[in-house]
């Protein structure tokens, strides 16, 4: 009798732990930010992608389980001037009219330290797939729960721009995220 | 007696900074004409460290011509004395403000400024694309500015030396200890 009360207390546990696992939407009206960070002789320029969507599945309990997906219109990056707008959604570099998204899509997540996990997925850009890791660490906010996380990637990996631009741009470019989970 | 004589370090570094802020002006000129390249971009952060050379030298000048006065002016009407002390004034205002404005027009435009591409400035200003336009636009009219003073200050120059044939630009040349 005891052995099945114990069973049932599982049980709710474990259906309560499944009620908590959110299915989240993130987007920039959301407040989530996804920015990319360009090196030029020294120089960091850190500049947004204004159109994103995704989808994270997420359970504080079973963090093991939790998916995530995220897709950037390349087009969407906004350095500041309208020019050079231009210039990277030009072939040579995102060739968005080919490659209108980028995508990130997880394979696995490694449960960390409380708060913390990996991610280990894959990035799509251009065509060309790579498979990264990225630490993310979790918090809550005001709006919900929140992900926050950076990860380098080699632009010519993906075939972004073209090599006379190698001596005066970074090869390294660091994403950086700051996702808002909202319903 | 007061000499009548610059130092050497007080001449070397007016034609020092003259030259370079003819090169940051041929440079801001260019480069703004360009199409997106590696070599306009190359160019915008030449520019950016000729500026900010220019105001580390006009520091340094202000704080020589503190501790190292300058000769006083030569036998000249009333009105040329306050036209050559005001253009004076004027023109160490721009050589520090046109450097500073534009180092605020690149950080609103996001770019932080590393001097030789290896010293990172602060940033004065988070990026802004409304207020990056506000200051382009006051970095280039002090330019123009500074850009019309120093021709009036060449031609005072050619006035005193062929018209009131006084030392006023010989001693741009020479200097005493």
């Amino acid at each position: 009798m005891r052995n099945l009360r114990t069973r049932v207390w599982v049980l709710a546990a474990a259906l309560a732990g499944l009620a908590t696992a959110a299915d989240l939407n993130v987007g920039p009206s959301g407040g989530s930010t996804v920015t990319a960070a360009f090196k030029q002789e020294g120089a960091e320029v850190e500049s947004p992608f204004k159109r994103f969507s995704g989808h994270i599945s997420y359970d504080p309990a079973n963090v093991g389980a939790a998916t995530a997906l995220l897709e950037v219109e390349t087009g969407s990056y906004d350095i500041g001037d309208e020019a050079y707008n231009a210039e990277v959604r030009k072939k040579s570099w995102f060739d968005s009219a080919a490659h209108p998204k980028a995508q990130f899509k997880s394979t696995s997540i490694k449960p960390g330290a409380p708060g913390s996990f990996q991610a280990t997925g894959q990035l799509t850009m251009k065509g060309r797939v790579q498979t990264i890791t990225v630490p993310v660490k979790v918090g809550t906010g005001p709006k919900g729960t929140v992900f926050d996380g950076s990860f380098a990637i080699s632009r010519k990996a993906f075939g972004i721009g073209d090599p006379v631009w190698d001596g005066t741009l970074d090869d390294k470019v660091l994403i950086k995220f700051h996702l808002v989970g909202g319903k | 007696m007061k000499t009548t004589y610059y130092t050497r370090t007080a001449v070397s570094l007016h034609w020092l900074v003259a030259g370079l802020i003819l090169a940051a002006v041929f440079m801001g000129w260019t480069m703004t004409g360009m199409e997106i390249s590696p070599a306009r971009l190359k160019l915008f952060n030449y520019h950016k460290w000729v500026g900010v050379t220019v105001l580390l030298l006009a520091l340094f000048r202000l704080g020589w011509r503190l501790s190292h006065a300058a000769p006083p002016l030569l036998p000249m009407p009333r009105w040329q004395q306050l036209a050559a002390h005001g253009g004076h004034y004027l023109l160490y205002g721009l050589m520090l403000a046109v450097p500073v404005a534009g180092w605020i027009y690149s950080n609103a435009s996001g770019y932080p400024v590393v001097y030789l591409g290896k010293i990172p400035l602060p940033n004065l200003m988070h990026r802004n694309r409304e207020l990056a336009g506000l200051w382009r636009d006051v970095h280039v009219t002090l330019a123009t500015t500074l850009v019309i003073l120093v021709v009036v200050h060449v031609l005072a120059a050619l006035q005193h030396h062929f018209l009131h044939k006084d030392d006023t630009l010989r001693r741009m040349f020479t200097w005493r200890h």
